[in-house]
């Protein structure tokens, strides 16, 4: 005695979202059914394993045959084969584009091509995201990259508008897609610490002030591609190391200015010409792709870590660069301000939201 | 030429890729109909094509507009080779045939294709203009409202109930011509799809003409059915009532029931004297409205050719007797004299509707069914309807005059239904017989002064209808009567079983619960004639075994009557399946139940001793447990001085124990003695032991859910908007082939009960919820295969209401409780007499008649005024005549309020459950679908026509599909899909009345395939928001359907 078959489907589809979180997760029916034992929902309507499997399996099919529904979202809302309510397309679709954490770290910066998805097995195992839901979130990343390539005006509202996520993970996709264009290097060990939210947040401070679309808001890739002329201008920085003079003036404005306001006083002014060295440099190399990619690198090799074995605190980080950014402004004989300061606006946001153990 | 069709094609989105190279599709669009076809341009390299065609003129017959379906195929337009057909939309244009109903139908449809399934969507635009005809000799019916709810439906009251319709077609089932050896799948497919489409058609216009003969406008409560007989043909055929239904617009039904003594009167013509002579088409219509293959001498040719070998066996259902477990028998025996009422001179006085105006039903006397076993290749001239017919009419005769046995002279809830496996077929038939309100019928109108006086003792809506029709000197089958235990006067049976819903106005105590019989009975596998007597000789087993498990579960619930009582046999090549439901209640008038007696065959045996007593304990605690679960305290009745000693129902005879006798004896010896109490169960073998085993193994619901295969479930009244509706399918495949029955039994009953149990944890989120309407149907697809299909809503209703009333329910108040129904009647009776004139639709008052020409007695009013009328005159009568505030007071005086809700004139009510909120921009309005008549918290304002749809789906690629489940998910989730479509192309937010008619599913998993046929039925309606009067705009609608259907 088998059951053949076996189905239940309602006019306005039935959704537990608990099931769709094992689904998304990548569980196997049988496990997702384990799962749900531990949790409890048997004890809440008299239910046995079979009831469970039979439901399971059921919610299972239906997350399937959405699948393709969810991978354009805006289909979802006019298509006639499911009844959905609003609020609950909203929750699958939100759901669905969600991602691991862990996971996204691992492939943030790296080429969204067949080679990493072959790679996915192993990242799974690294991280323990099961390698169904390691596929899906690396194609959900592929499919939105694609879709915003070819489109023009902002990328966050452009994914926001056509994947119908919320402002939030619009602005993670942005992030990860902006990183994936630019193939910043994140997976060197002395980038571990950082979290992908400590990523998006700088992709957001690249995105709104170093790209085209900062300046001009109907270009083609504009917030994806860095702005070329502003990178050509940033070699004009060079000046602020290169001069003696400035470079002395430049030191002794920042001292002043800082002395007496901190423990780290001395630490700062035996490291200032090296780290203002580090920063103008990392400036003035942007121009190659290879050190647009190694750029969190440097800014972590050049400045973070230095502060950090001179124990510098995050209140000593900021008040450094807040008064070396300001003080290049009174340098009479410096007259980049303007990229200066779009230069050292994102470089300093950067600063602040890595510098953390 | 009186009728033009026009369509145009607008646009299509969501295309499936044709062009491999291009990934886009070069799409256009055939639009046909009859033998006309269109073409729009090819609109090159777009998935989301934009036609915006021209008006595609067809000018046609209305005949042709009734039977043909507007066909709209989708197409790849391909250079070099034949074009791909992507898929298909029928629409069925009938809508638009009347004026009442759609005027245009306009909207988004899948595209369809029975291999593929949904591939994108189409808009399209149809319109329809019709031209005066005046031909007297029409063929077409163009104008005749059909429904399939099975009662007057809301917002319209039925001047005139005229009677049962029936018609059947044959066709050459295409999947079985020649042709199909060298054709595609897909091309025998849609063959078949067009054939039925035409098929409906062509039915639904024959029905028409029929009403139209008869001098009606509408069929209400139409059946369709599908008999895929295989070799023999395709048979499509039909049942229905056919009525004058008048629509009442907002105004009028205020009217009616502010002053209900006036709004009548603006209606004169519908008074029941003047109406019936009136009426141009009264003349004729009563010889005439019975289709010619039903005279004399067709019958009697057509049963000379088949009476050659047929065995045939119609098996008489039982009616509301047989107490004792015992077989009701040939139901030969009284013929009471009679009056001949009008309704008995009509050949088949049957009625489909399941529920009725107040005072329409006046006795129920019983079930009353009928059974017959045919063979499809005996079939002389299987082309032709003639041998249907005749076994159809055959069957109906039976059912006819079961009820006069019952002394009963119609059949209400009345249905048919086959089952077929090869060439053996059984045809069913059942109802219930009552005695109805001649008022409501033009004959019975005719001639007053000769059916009055049947209805000369008035006794109370509660339970009027309960006492026993016939005569108790001379009862049909063995029943222990009682004197009313409402109203004391007239006498009732111990049990009643009814194929309708529960009467709105019944007297019932606690809640209902789905009771269900379940049976497995193997037989033999064979051929031909031989194969049709083993099944005939089974099928009184069965029937009996069914009954006698209804009835043990019935007394195991303490509940004392049945209604929608479905019951279902079906046959496969080695065994036959039954499988009955019904809901359970206990009706106030009817006695208690009494206990279930265990006996041991062996006295003496103290072991045996021990085990009996120990079954008896659990049978009874099941049974106090059941009371406390379904809030069954019946009012203790004192001892007033009404006829006979009514036995004191507490009381436990012991007085079988001891018996050693066979358990018929001692049943005999205790219906004689009217020991109703005294019901026994003979442990006399391992089967017995099996029997009460399984009869305690039904689970009752959880807590926070009831269920019922009826509209609604008595004692709750607060539902909330949220409904879901839901079909589930469960085959199993039984691999071990020596099962006994016994084993068969257990899996069978497993089954359903599992089904069940899955059902209560998936609507968890509904609760406090009860599973309406829950009707199960079962097959056997193939050789070892149970198949088991549900169709049910889950309606939620507020707690808090439920609570308070239990609690004051709870609360000692015995003396109030019992003291109040007395009470009621008593006054009530009195009222009517008083107030006859204030209101009409009393059943009682036949005796006034005279004055209800003038007031409108012979129509009923609007239904629910009319009872809100009563309600507040009985509520009145309660606050008058006693201060106590009992259980039932409250009851009346809620339902009064809740009717209050539904009337139009109330404002100010807050629209609490309106949702401003509204998300995203969906484009696709949410349809509700239900199959109750009925979407609580809501009104019909339209009804939009009926849906009636045909589909196929094949699959060759049945692994990739996600095996046989995967399948039939989608399918399942495609008609829906389609439904929901045609419903708001049509301008509707709700399907009501929806049933899945069949779901015949064929599978081959070793070659990778699998077919399923799905027919659907509704009727798509506009509903607004009690509150509203207007229908609700597609936002709206989607905030609440959000704040409705989203709780899952």
């Amino acid at each position: 005695m088998a059951v053949e078959l076996d189905v239940f489907v309602g006019n306005t589809t039935i959704m537990d979202e608990e099931v769709y979180q094992l689904w998304l997760d990548g569980y196997t029916v049988n496990d997702a059914v384990k799962v749900r034992m531990a949790g409890g929902v048997l004890d809440e309507c008299e239910a046995n394993q079979d009831v469970l499997l039979s439901d399971t399996m059921d919610q299972y099919r239906t997350f399937q045959m959405c699948e393709r529904l969810l991978q354009s979202p805006a289909k979802l809302a006019n298509q006639l084969l499911f009844q959905i309510p609003p609020h609950r397309q909203t929750m699958l679709i939100e759901r669905y584009y969600a991602f691991d954490d862990s996971f996204v770290r691992e492939v943030l910066g790296k080429k969204l091509s067949k080679g990493t998805k072959k790679d996915l097995d192993d990242i799974g195992a690294k991280t323990g995201v099961t390698l169904k839901s390691c596929r899906r979130q690396f194609d959900n990343f592929k499919r939105v990259f694609k879709v915003v390539e070819e489109l023009k005006g902002p990328l966050v509202e452009n994914i926001r508008q056509h994947f119908l996520l919320s402002d939030k993970l619009a602005r993670d996709y942005a992030a990860i897609v902006f990183f994936a264009n630019n193939r910043f290097e994140t997976g060197k060990k002395k980038l571990q610490y950082l979290t992908f939210q400590d990523f998006a947040f700088c992709a957001g401070q690249l995105i709104n002030n170093w790209t085209v679309g900062a300046v001009d808001n109907m270009v083609e890739d504009m917030d994806v591609d860095l702005d070329k002329e502003f990178l050509q201008e940033l070699k004009e920085l060079k000046v602020l190391i290169t001069d003696k003079d400035l470079l002395d003036q430049h030191k002794s404005l920042v001292c002043t200015a800082l002395r007496g306001k901190t423990k780290a006083f001395t630490e700062m002014e035996a490291n200032f010409k090296n780290l203002s060295r580090g920063l103008v440099n990392i400036a003035t190399k942007l121009t190659n792709t290879k050190d647009v990619r190694d750029f969190f690198i440097d800014l972590v090799e050049k400045f973070i870590e230095p502060c950090r074995s001179d124990r510098w605190t995050s209140a000593d980080v900021k008040l450094y660069l807040t008064h070396y950014t300001n003080s290049a402004h009174i340098l009479d004989s410096f007259k980049h301000q303007a990229v200066w300061d779009r230069y050292m606006g994102v470089i300093k946001s950067c600063i602040f939201k890595m510098y953390h153990d | 030429m009186p009728g033009k069709l026009k369509a145009k094609i607008v646009a299509g989105r969501h295309l499936p890729v044709m062009d491999r190279a291009s990934d886009l599709t070069d799409a256009f669009v055939e639009v046909k109909f009859g033998n006309t076809t269109f073409k729009t341009d090819v609109f090159p390299k777009s998935l989301n094509p934009q036609w915006n065609s021209e008006w595609f003129k067809f000018e046609v017959d209305d005949e042709d507009l009734q039977d043909e379906p507007l066909q709209i195929t989708v197409l790849d337009h391909d250079t070099y080779s034949a074009n791909d057909a992507i898929g298909k939309v029928y629409i069925d244009i009938d809508p638009l045939l009347c004026t009442e109903a759609a005027s245009v139908i306009s909207g988004w449809f899948p595209i369809y294709d029975t291999i593929h399934g949904i591939r994108g969507e189409i808009n399209v635009l149809v319109k329809v203009e019709l031209f005066n005809d005046l031909n007297r000799f029409r063929q077409s019916s163009c104008g005749v409202k059909f429904f399939c709810t099975t009662s007057i439906p809301r917002g319209y009251r039925a001047a005139m109930v005229h009677g049962f319709v029936e018609e059947l077609v044959v066709n050459e089932d295409p999947e079985y011509q020649w042709i199909d050896r060298i054709r595609t799948p897909r091309a025998s497919n849609e063959a078949r799809q067009r054939l039925i489409s035409l098929m409906s058609g062509e039915l639904q216009r024959k029905i028409g003409l029929k009403v139209l003969e008869m001098g009606g406008n509408a069929v209400v409560g139409y059946l369709q059915c599908f008999d895929l007989e295989g070799e023999s043909g395709l048979v499509v055929r039909a049942i229905g009532t056919a009525c004058t239904l008048e629509k009442h617009s907002s105004g009028s039904l205020v009217n009616t029931h502010t002053h209900p003594n006036t709004a009548p009167a603006s209606n004169a013509c519908n008074s029941p004297s003047k109406d019936g002579k009136e009426s141009p088409l009264a003349h004729g219509c009563r010889s005439t409205h019975n289709s010619p293959v039903h005279s004399a001498c067709s019958s009697q040719r057509l049963s000379q050719n088949f009476s050659v070998s047929v065995p045939t066996l119609i098996f008489t259902g039982m009616g509301s007797g047989g107490s004792a477990g015992k077989e009701a028998g040939p139901l030969k025996t009284l013929l009471r004299q009679q009056t001949q009422t009008a309704l008995e001179q009509r050949e088949f006085p049957f009625f489909t509707l399941t529920s009725f105006p107040p005072g329409f039903l006046v006795h129920v006397g019983g079930v009353v069914s009928a059974r017959s076993v045919k063979l499809l290749d005996r079939i002389h001239n299987p082309d032709e309807p003639e041998t249907r017919d005749a076994w159809w009419e055959e069957i109906r005769q039976e059912i006819k005059s079961h009820a006069k046995a019952l002394g009963c002279h119609a059949v209400v809830g009345y249905s048919e239904n086959t089952s077929i496996c090869e060439e053996v077929c059984i045809l069913s038939a059942s109802g219930t017989a009552t005695i109805l309100n001649p008022r409501y019928m033009r004959e019975g109108c005719l001639d007053i002064g000769s059916t009055d006086h049947r209805f000369d003792d008035p006794s109370p809506p509660s339970c009027g209808f309960c006492h026993i029709p016939y005569d108790e000197l001379n009862m049909p089958f063995p029943a222990q009567l009682t004197y009313c235990y409402n109203c004391r006067r007239q006498k009732v049976p111990d049990v009643l079983f009814t194929t309708i819903d529960l009467p709105a106005e019944a007297a019932v105590t606690g809640k209902g619960c789905l009771i269900q019989a379940r049976l497995c009975r193997l037989k033999k596998k064979a051929q031909g004639e031989v194969n049709a007597t083993a099944i005939s000789n089974l099928l009184p087993f069965m029937e009996y075994e069914l009954h006698t498990q209804l009835m043990n579960k019935l007394k195991l619930r303490s509940m004392n009557a049945l209604f929608g009582l479905h019951i279902q046999i079906s046959v496969g090549e080695n065994m036959l399946l039954g499988l009955a439901s019904a809901t359970g209640v206990y009706l106030t008038a009817l006695p208690a139940p009494g206990g279930i007696q265990i006996a041991g065959k062996t006295s003496g045996d103290l072991n045996n001793e021990q085990h009996i007593q120990s079954i008896q304990k659990r049978i009874n605690d099941t049974i106090a447990k059941n009371k406390e679960l379904y809030q069954i305290n019946p009012p203790e009745l004192t001892e007033e001085g009404v006829g006979s000693p009514i036995p004191e129902p507490r009381q436990r005879s012991r007085l079988f124990r001891s018996h050693s006798e066979s358990s018929d004896e001692v049943s005999e010896l205790d219906l004689s003695h009217g020991k109703k109490d005294a019901f026994v169960l003979e442990i006399d073998d391992t089967d017995a032991v099996e029997d009460i085993h399984s009869l305690l193994i039904d689970a009752s619901p959880p807590t926070g859910f009831y269920t019922c295969n009826t509209e609604t479930m008595p004692g709750i009244y607060n539902w909330t908007t949220a409904v879901q509706m839901f079909t589930s399918v469960r085959v199993l495949r039984l691999s071990n082939a020596n099962l006994s029955n016994q084993s068969l039994n257990k899996i069978f009953t497993d089954l359903c009960e599992n089904l069940l149990k899955s059902f209560y944890f998936k609507l968890r989120s509904n609760i406090p919820c009860c599973l309406c309407h829950l009707n199960f149907t079962v097959a056997v697809p193939e050789e070892e295969l149970i198949q088991v299909s549900v169709t049910a809503v889950a309606m939620t209703f507020d707690k808090d209401q439920t609570q308070e009333r239990f609690i004051t329910k709870g609360g000692n108040e015995t003396e109030e409780q019992l003291q109040f129904p007395l009470e009621l009647c008593a006054d009530s009776s009195s009222t009517n007499t008083q107030t006859s004139s204030k209101f009409s639709g009393v059943p009682e008052n036949t005796i006034v008649s005279s004055r209800a020409a003038s007031v409108d007695y012979g129509s009923f009013a609007d239904r629910c005024s009319t009872w809100l009328e009563l309600l507040r005159l009985k509520a009145h009568t309660i606050r008058r005549g006693s201060v106590k505030t009992s259980r039932r007071t409250q009851s009346l005086a809620h339902s009064v309020s809740s009717l209050e809700n539904c009337s139009p004139l109330t404002e100010g009510r807050p629209r609490s459950l309106r949702s401003s909120r509204s998300f995203g921009g969906s484009s696709v309005t949410m349809v509700k679908m239900t199959p109750l008549s009925f979407l609580p918290g809501t009104r019909i304002i339209k009804y939009l026509g009926i849906i009636n749809m045909f589909f196929i789906r094949e699959t060759t690629s049945l692994r990739e599909e996600g095996g046989v489940s995967g399948f039939l998910h989608s399918f399942i989730a495609e008609v829906f899909a389609m439904v929901r479509a045609h419903v708001a192309a049509l301008g509707g937010n709700a399907v009501v009345s929806y049933s899945m008619k069949d779901c015949v599913l064929m599978e081959n998993p070793n070659k990778n395939q699998a077919q399923c046929l799905i027919n659907v039925s509704g009727d798509a309606v506009i509903c607004v928001r009690e509150t509203d009067q207007e229908p609700m705009t597609s936002m709206t609608n989607i905030g609440q359907s959000c704040t409705a259907d989203g709780a899952t």
